[in-house]
């Protein structure tokens, strides 16, 4: 297998870069949405992530890779396990990034019975499928918008509840399944369900870079990574790594986090001036806001943090007058003007 | 390459050169699509097929399932040996080699992301039928299409093949085995940034998006320097890269030399601003102005270009991009599988493959594995064959499901003055319905018809971004071609009848036809061409409706309602929410007979 493109080598596209590491600072912040046209790099970033992501500790031998911090999240072995009195193992693990192929099946998805211990042995066993082996981690498709119905009511489901309940053929096995779904796709091939588009916290809209320059440095490096993969990786190493401790740290200052009244006041009107529907989009700004904070090291979320993760957070909650022309970016930033004044919209913009 | 005289010449020269550049880099190319006959492209293969020589060839057969494609259950081996026996797939087997796709255009979106997935990373990923695994894959895919069918080959596909040929009529390959060089040496060929720069520039000149098509034609021109065993790039090989790669992809004829080097309509911040000009070879061009980004180069590769471009660019300056109507197909087709039994795969359940239901085979075992020990304890208490014990009661077929909803097509009048406000509106009720239509998984498309043909602006969809891209600009004015719009729709009714829809068709027009269905002008023949085409769709069956825009209420509209056997909803000041309301509450009547007619 050739080594994965370095997650900082990737030129520009720092809304979509930003919103990955937001996520995985706290996975609470929800999913991703990373929609534009082919050639853009979206699927790259994804699955180079993997190597921006400090390894997590996880139970020893437990199909899930439970947490053993947490103590109510945690599947029912480790929690047998527990009340038998043994002490399971801890390990360092990677953060899982699995991939949902389009033409992946439910039973590959949800898990199913083992074929191979039924046939042989005639045991009635669960295997695990794509949900448990995304738990504590990322959960990617690509062209999500053609993802097919029945999996995506599959995915609400699990994502509203954090649990993966299995019944079928005879099992009856239920899982914590609580991942940061990542999804990317071009809208012009097919529109997302509402219900689908909701369940995203972040949604970032990617570009043809129309910069010259921008566009042959993708060339070159992309290039360079062509002709000697292991060469170029090493060589960005260092930054990978080191947004990598940027992403350990920033975990680590979150608790300590918390927002002034005025900020919270500031994202309310925000909200309020754009009609956007229930607070899960207050909720998301404070989230992303309070991440990116702790990303850059502040101690507290202040304004310029708000600015900067609004339109991701937002502009796909906007209720849609469907003969209204204008773009949501466009209304999430004529809002932050209004909100914070004309600083406030050139920063969201060049962020 | 030698420059030949005439277009065919020059295409069957393309097509070689891109035969033998696939012998010095098939994985880092991609692979190509090649466009032609169904005999020229056979013949084209065969002769990349010899160029690859023992390296694995497979093809990929059309209706190909994912099992056989991506791996999954070996199901005879399974049976036999009693345990998972896990088959490899034919990406896996070809890794290495080639795929051929002879019919690429029936590829599926699940298949096309799978090759997609396969040449971005060189792996096949598994996740099915209990198994998951990820398999070496490094592969080249040669896919081929005839002539109309280019547009509907998955774009995933189509943006991962970096040459992109047409075959002239009669082509024969002019190449032989032995052109293949050293398979490692164009890695080893540095491409320079003024080349990089050149090649973005000839992207943007011909309006290529997608950042990938430069990087594709890097390494084209990066092989060909290969093939001639030369160590650096020269403007030949950058040229030819240039045909290859990007002149196929080109939307808009490049601006005239002579033009401001700022062929970028956005004022992209050139290089003079902050960074250094771009070195350049001395041998480059003849141009000695350095202080702007390379027009030189760019220019030679445009003019490069010009050569190859695609006939209809050349013609009337329409761009030759994807049809909306391959765009709806590559979202439909996500959606949908192509089977005997209509509908899409929602799952399994209990039953007897019968009357079109097909077999869940991996669901049948599952559900009869459990069941083994008991089942051979009863047939044969002294140990048993091993085979596996089958029940009726195991037995699970594919469940489907017809696609509800209903797909609304508009058939707008945009002839003769009023036509303009009319339109307007028109698109506004289509938005409307649209933003409705995720509840009712409901499509709606619209037909505008003026002069002397009636043209499918926008193909039935869901999507509201595709619609106001397609309904931006509106044409107006001109003779009123009826018949040809009734036909038309017709057509489309037809479609969407395959497709499993139910359909109501919203005609908004005055009823006035003055174009006949071969486009003279003439009231009478109009007429009867109108009411003819009207009677053809009458026979289709489904809902129709007629808007009457005239002033006052047309006869001749309500004789064109009578003629469809349509609905008549006079609405003298069309406005889209009018409009919407109207449609909507005569669809929703038309709903219990619409649910006998299916």
């Amino acid at each position: 297998m050739r080594p994965r493109f370095p997650f900082s080598a990737i030129v520009g596209q720092d809304e979509m870069k930003t919103a990955l590491l937001l996520a995985a600072v706290d996975p609470t912040v929800g999913g991703v949405l990373i929609l534009g046209h082919r050639g853009t790099a979206k699927s790259t970033a994804v699955r180079a992530l993997p190597g921006v992501l400090p390894p997590q500790t996880v139970v020893a031998g437990c199909a899930y890779g439970c947490d053993p911090g947490a103590n109510g999240a945690r599947c029912d072995e480790c929690h047998a396990r527990e009340a038998r009195g043994e002490r399971a193992g801890h390990r360092r693990a990677e953060v899982p990034v699995v991939d949902l192929p389009l033409g992946a099946t439910e039973d590959r998805l949800v898990g199913a019975l083992d074929l191979e211990r039924a046939l042989r042995h005639g045991e009635k066993a669960y295997e695990p499928g794509l949900l448990a082996r995304a738990h504590r981690g990322f959960l990617y498709v690509d062209e999500v918008n053609l993802l097919e119905d029945h999996l995506v009511d599959l995915l609400l489901d699990v994502a509203t509840t954090g649990e993966n309940v299995v019944e079928r053929e005879g099992l009856s096995v239920r899982h914590p399944a609580r991942f940061v779904l990542v999804g990317s796709g071009n809208p012009e091939e097919g529109d997302l369900r509402p219900q689908l588009l909701d369940r995203f916290g972040l949604a970032v809209e990617v570009t043809t870079p129309t910069d010259a320059d921008t566009r042959v440095e993708v060339v070159m490096r992309r290039d360079a990574f062509d002709r000697d993969p292991d060469g170029f990786s090493t060589r960005w190493l260092r930054a990978d790594r080191a947004l990598r401790r940027r992403v350990a740290r920033a975990r680590g200052l979150l608790p300590g986090i918390t927002p002034t009244p005025g900020v919270m006041r500031r994202g309310a009107e925000l909200c309020a001036r754009l009609g956007t529907d229930g607070i899960r989009g207050e909720l998301t700004l404070l989230r992303a806001s309070r991440a990116l904070a702790a990303l850059d090291g502040d101690a507290s979320i202040e304004d310029r943090h708000l600015q900067r993760v609004a339109p991701m957070a937002l502009r796909h909650r906007l209720r849609r007058d469907p003969l209204d022309e204008s773009g949501s970016t466009s209304r999430v930033a004529r809002a932050l003007t209004e909100v914070f004044g004309t600083t406030g919209a050139m920063d969201a913009v060049h962020a | 390459m030698r420059e030949p005289a005439d277009a065919d010449a020059l295409a069957a020269a393309l097509a070689d050169a891109a035969i033998a550049l696939l012998g010095v880099a098939p994985e880092a190319l991609g692979g190509a699509l090649v466009v032609g006959g169904a005999l020229e492209c056979e013949r084209w293969l065969a002769a990349a097929r010899t160029v690859r020589g023992d390296a694995p060839w497979r093809r990929m057969p059309v209706g190909l399932t994912d099992d056989r494609l991506v791996g999954g259950l070996d199901v005879g081996a399974s049976l036999a040996r009693g345990g998972r026996v896990l088959s490899r797939g034919l990406l896996a087997e070809a890794d290495g080699g080639t795929i051929a796709l002879p019919r690429a255009a029936d590829a599926s979106v699940a298949v096309a992301s799978a090759l997609a997935r396969a040449l971005d990373d060189g792996v096949v990923r598994l996740e099915r039928d209990g198994l998951s695994g990820e398999h070496d894959a490094a592969l080249c895919v040669l896919a081929a299409a005839g002539p109309e069918e280019q547009e509907h080959v998955p774009a995933a596909l189509r943006e991962r093949l970096a040459l992109v040929v047409t075959l002239p009529c009669g082509y024969e390959p002019g190449i032989d085995g032995d052109a293949r060089a050293d398979s490692g040496a164009h890695a080893r060929i540095p491409l320079p940034r003024d080349a990089a720069a050149a090649l973005v520039d000839a992207a943007v000149a011909l309006g290529v998006e997608s950042p990938r098509a430069p990087l594709l034609a890097g390494r084209a021109a990066r092989a060909s320097a290969a093939l001639d065993q030369r160590v650096r790039v020269t403007d030949a090989d950058l040229a030819l890269a240039v045909r290859l790669v990007l002149a196929p992809r080109a939307t808009r004829l490049p601006a005239q030399p002579g033009d401001t080097p700022d062929v970028v309509p956005d004022d992209a911040p050139r290089p003079a601003e902050g960074s250094a000009p771009p070195q350049r070879d001395s041998s480059s061009d003849g141009d000695g102005d350095t202080a702007a980004p390379p027009p030189g180069a760019a220019e030679l590769l445009i003019d490069a270009a010009r050569a190859a471009l695609p006939a209809a660019l050349l013609d009337g300056g329409t761009p030759p991009a994807r049809s909306s109507a391959a765009r709806a197909a590559d979202g439909r087709r996500g959606a949908e599988q192509r089977d005997e039994a209509r509908g899409r795969r929602v799952g399994t359940r209990q039953g007897h493959p019968r009357r079109g239901a097909r077999l869940d085979l991996v669901e049948t075992l599952r559900a009869a594995a459990p069941w083994q020990p008991v089942r051979r304890r009863d047939a044969a208490p002294d140990g048993g064959s091993g085979a596996l014990l089958l029940r009726g009661e195991d037995l699970r077929v594919q469940r489907r499901v017809r696609r509800t909803g209903t797909t609304t097509l508009f058939v707008v009048d945009a002839s003769g003055s009023a036509a303009l406000g009319r339109l307007a509106e028109a698109k506004g009720a289509v938005e409307l319905l649209l933003a409705e239509s995720y509840v009712r998984r409901d499509r709606v498309g619209l037909i505008a018809f003026r002069g002397v043909a009636a043209e499918l602006l926008l193909p039935p969809t869901r999507a509201l971004s595709r619609a106001r891209r397609a309904l931006a600009a509106l044409p107006a004015g001109g003779g009123t071609p009826l018949a040809s719009a009734l036909r038309c729709a017709a057509e489309s009714v037809t479609q969407a009848r395959r497709d499993g829809a139910r359909i109501a068709l919203v005609l908004l027009t005055d009823g006035r036809a003055n174009v006949a269905l071969d486009g003279t002008p003439g009231r009478a023949r109009a007429r009867d061409d109108a009411h003819a085409a009207a009677r053809a769709l009458r026979a289709l069956g489904g809902l129709v409706v007629l808007v009457d825009t005239s002033p006052r209420g047309d006869p001749e509209a309500r004789a064109l309602a009578d003629a469809l056997g349509a609905r008549y909803a006079a609405l003298p000041v069309v406005t889209a929410r009018a409009l919407h309301a109207r449609v909507r509450a005569m669809v929703d009547d038309d709903a219990p007979a619409a649910a006998r007619r299916a």
